[in-house]
C-alpha cells in the first residue's frame, strides 16, 4: 500500500478486529480474510478523496461483509439463501478483541514458520500480498499461493482460543513468529532489501498488539504496585537481578508457567464461542500469566535491538560490528522504553529466554563503549540463557563474552568444545577468527576469517569478513 | 531458504535413452514445475540452449572480444535451473531428487546468498 502513513496505520490497526468480526459472523476464515483484504484496498482508494468515515471499523466490516456475500452468491445458491435470510447490516463489532485468537490461528502448528509469518502479516498485520511478498523477497504469485494453501490447511479450524492447557505453548509459537518477522527486517542491508526494514516496525507493532490483547490479569506488572516504569536508570540485568529469580531449571523453560489451576475460574467453557462472549476473564486467562513476561521480554528485546539499527551499517552499507558502532546514534528513546519495560517485568514475571536476551541487549545498550561493558554480567546472562535454551549458538555467544572477561584463550577453549557441532557454520569461524586476532595470531585469524567468508550465505557478511582478513594480510 | 537446483546434462547420456524415457523426462519437468507452483516454493526456472549456441565475451584492455561457443568444451554442462524457496536444506534435497535428470546425470543444489547480514 502507498499513501498517507496515518491512514495506513489506522487501516492496519483495524484489520484484525474487522476480520474477527467477519469470521465470528460467517465462520469462514479463508473467504473472510480475502474479503477484508479487498475492503482494506477499497478504503485505501476511497478514504483519501471521500474522507475517513466516522466509524472506520464499521465501514470496513460492512464493505467486507458485502464482498463476502458476493463471493458466496457466486459460489452457490444454497449459501445465497442462507445469506439472504441474514440481516443485511452486520452486527455491531463486539467489544471483545479477537486479535489474540487471530494470532493463534495464523500461527497454527500445522503451518511452517515462514508461512505462519506470512499469514500473520497479512491477516493480523493488514499487509497486502504484494507487501508480504516483497518482505520475503519472493514473487507475488508465489506468496499468494502460499497464503492460499495455508488458509486451505486451516479450513475447519475453529475460530476460538486454543484449549487452556495449550495456550502458553501456542503463545510461544506466536512469539517465535514475531521474532522471525523482526529479524527478517533487522538483517536487511540495502537495495531491494531496504523495503524490509518496515518489518521491524511491523513486528514491534504486532508484539504491542498481542501484549495489549492479553487479559489484564496476565500482565505481570498488574500486581506490582508502582512498578519500575519510572526506574529507568539502572540496568535491568544489573545488580544480580536474574540470579534473584532462583533456579530457572525449576520452571523448565519458556513454555512453562501454564498454571492449569486457573482453567476452572476463567470461563473457558464459553470463550470465544459467540459474538457476545468474552469479558477480559474469558480471553486468555491465567494460563497466559506466566507467558506475559515473555511477551514483554520479546518486546523489550525488539526495542533494544532496533535502537542499534542506525549504527549497524556504515555509510557504504557495510556491516559495523557492535564494538565499533557509534553509540551516540543509538536510539535513546527506544532504549529507555526497552529498559523500562524490562525493569518492570523482570522482578515479577517467571524468567524466560526473551527476557534474558533483552537483558543482554540492555547491558550493551547502557555501556558507554565495548570496553566499558559489564562483560561478567553478560557471561552470567548467557549462562542462564543456556539453561533455558541450550544450544551451540548460545554457547558461541557466551564464548565471546568469556574472552572479554578471561582473555581470548579462555574463549578459544570454549569454542573448541563446539567444533563438532558448528565447524560447518560460518559464525563459528568468524568468532574464532576474532579471538585468534585478539590472541595475537594474525595468520590463524586471517585463515579463519577467509573460511568464515566462504561459508556465509550473506553477501554483506562475506564482504565484512573478507575485509577483516585483508587487513591482517600484512601481519 | 533460497536455492538454485542446477541441472547438469550430458548429451551422450540423454541420446542413449529410449524415446519413451526421453518423453518421461520432459513430462517430468512439467509435473515438477507444476508441483513447485502449487506448493508455493517456485521462484523461477529456465531451460538453457545447447552450449553450441553460446557466445563467450571477454573484455581486455577495454576491447570487447565476442567469440562463438562456450569457453571450455565439457561433456556435462548446465542445462537449466529451478530457483526455489523452501523451508529446510533437507527439503531442497528432496526437491532436487524430483528433477527428472537426477536419475541420469546430477543436480547441484547451490544456496542463494542474501543481501542481508548480521553485524558480528
Amino acid at each position: 500500500m502507498t499513501g498517507a502513513p496515518g491512514l495506513e496505520d489506522l487501516l492496519r490497526a483495524c484489520a484484525p478486529q474487522v476480520l474477527g468480526a467477519l469470521v465470528r459472523r460467517h465462520g469462514q476464515f479463508d473467504a473472510a480474510e480475502d474479503a477484508v483484504q479487498e475492503a482494506l484496498l477499497a478504503a485505501f482508494r476511497q478514504w483519501p478523496t471521500e474522507g475517513v468515515p466516522e466509524n472506520p471499523r464499521s465501514w470496513l466490516v460492512t464493505v467486507a461483509a458485502r464482498r463476502l456475500t458476493d463471493t458466496f452468491r457466486s459460489e452457490s445458491a444454497r449459501q445465497r439463501r442462507e445469506l439472504v435470510s441474514a440481516p443485511e447490516e452486520p452486527p455491531p463489532v463486539p467489544g471483545t478483541d479477537d486479535t489474540l485468537t487471530l494470532f493463534f490461528l495464523c500461527c497454527h502448528p500445522a503451518l511452517s514458520p515462514t508461512t505462519q509469518a506470512a499469514l500473520t502479516l497479512r491477516a493480523v498485520g493488514g499487509l497486502t500480498t504484494a507487501e508480504v511478498a516483497a518482505a520475503f523477497l519472493v514473487p507475488e504469485a508465489t506468496m499468494a499461493q502460499r497464503i492460499s494453501r495455508a488458509k486451505a490447511r486451516l479450513r475447519g479450524a475453529e475460530f476460538v482460543l486454543p484449549p487452556p492447557e495449550d495456550r502458553a505453548q501456542r503463545l510461544s509459537v506466536v512469539l517465535r513468529v514475531l521474532y522471525l518477522i523482526f529479524n527478517e527486517g533487522y538483517v536487511a542491508t540495502a537495495g531491494p532489501a531496504l523495503h524490509r526494514a518496515d518489518l521491524t516496525a511491523e513486528a514491534i507493532r504486532l508484539t504491542r498488539a498481542i501484549r495489549a490483547s492479553l487479559p489484564t490479569g496476565a500482565h505481570p506488572s498488574a500486581g506490582a504496585s508502582g512498578g519500575g516504569a519510572s526506574d529507568t536508570g539502572g540496568t535491568p540485568g544489573g545488580r544480580g537481578t536474574p540470579g534473584g529469580h532462583g533456579t530457572p531449571g525449576g520452571r523448565g523453560g519458556s513454555n512453562d508457567g501454564s498454571g492449569s489451576d486457573g482453567s476452572g475460574s476463567d470461563g473457558s467453557g464459553s470463550d470465544g464461542s459467540g459474538p457476545g462472549s468474552g469479558g477480559a476473564g474469558s480471553r486468555g486467562g491465567a494460563e497466559l500469566a506466566g507467558a506475559a513476561g515473555e511477551v514483554a521480554g520479546l518486546l523489550a528485546l525488539m526495542l533494544l535491538t532496533e535502537a542499534r539499527r542506525p549504527a549497524r551499517l556504515g555509510a557504504d552499507g557495510d556491516l559495523v560490528p557492535l564494538a565499533d558502532q557509534d553509540r551516540l546514534s543509538w536510539d535513546g528513546a527506544l532504549i529507555s522504553e526497552g529498559v523500562a519495560l524490562l525493569t518492570e517485568t523482570l522482578p515479577v514475571a517467571p524468567l524466560g529466554p526473551y527476557q534474558l536476551q533483552a537483558a543482554i541487549a540492555a547491558v550493551h545498550a547502557e555501556a558507554p563503549s565495548a570496553a566499558d561493558t559489564d562483560w561478567p554480567q553478560i557471561v552470567a546472562l548467557y549462562t542462564l540463557l543456556e539453561r533455558f535454551e541450550p544450544g551451540p549458538m548460545v554457547t558461541l555467544n557466551r564464548a565471546v563474552a568469556v574472552a572479554q572477561v578471561h582473555g581470548p584463550q579462555a574463549g578459544l577453549e570454549l569454542l573448541d568444545t563446539l567444533r563438532p557441532q558448528l565447524d560447518r557454520h560460518h559464525r563459528w569461524h568468524a568468532v574464532r577468527a576474532h579471538l585468534l586476532e585478539l590472541a595475537g595470531d594474525p595468520a590463524g585469524a586471517r585463515a579463519a576469517y577467509r573460511e568464515a567468508a566462504r561459508r556465509t550465505l550473506s553477501r554483506p557478511e562475506q564482504r565484512y569478513l573478507n575485509t577483516r582478513a585483508s587487513r591482517l594480510a600484512g601481519g | 531458504m533460497k536455492y538454485l537446483l542446477l541441472i547438469q546434462t550430458n548429451p551422450a547420456v540423454f541420446e542413449a535413452l529410449s524415446e519413451e524415457e526421453r518423453n518421461a523426462v520432459f513430462a517430468g519437468h512439467d509435473a515438477f514445475s507444476a508441483e513447485l507452483k502449487e506448493s508455493g516454493e517456485l521462484l523461477g526456472f529456465v531451460a538453457l540452449a545447447d552450449p553450441s549456441a553460446s557466445t563467450t565475451v571477454r573484455v581486455r584492455g577495454g576491447a570487447v572480444d565476442a567469440t562463438d561457443g562456450p569457453y571450455v568444451e565439457a561433456k556435462e554442462f548446465l542445462a537449466g535451473y529451478y530457483a526455489v524457496d523452501c523451508e529446510t536444506p533437507e527439503r531442497a534435497v528432496a526437491l532436487a531428487a524430483k528433477v527428472p535428470d537426477a536419475a541420469y546425470t546430477a543436480i547441484e543444489i547451490r544456496p542463494v546468498m542474501a543481501e542481508a547480514g548480521l553485524e558480528m
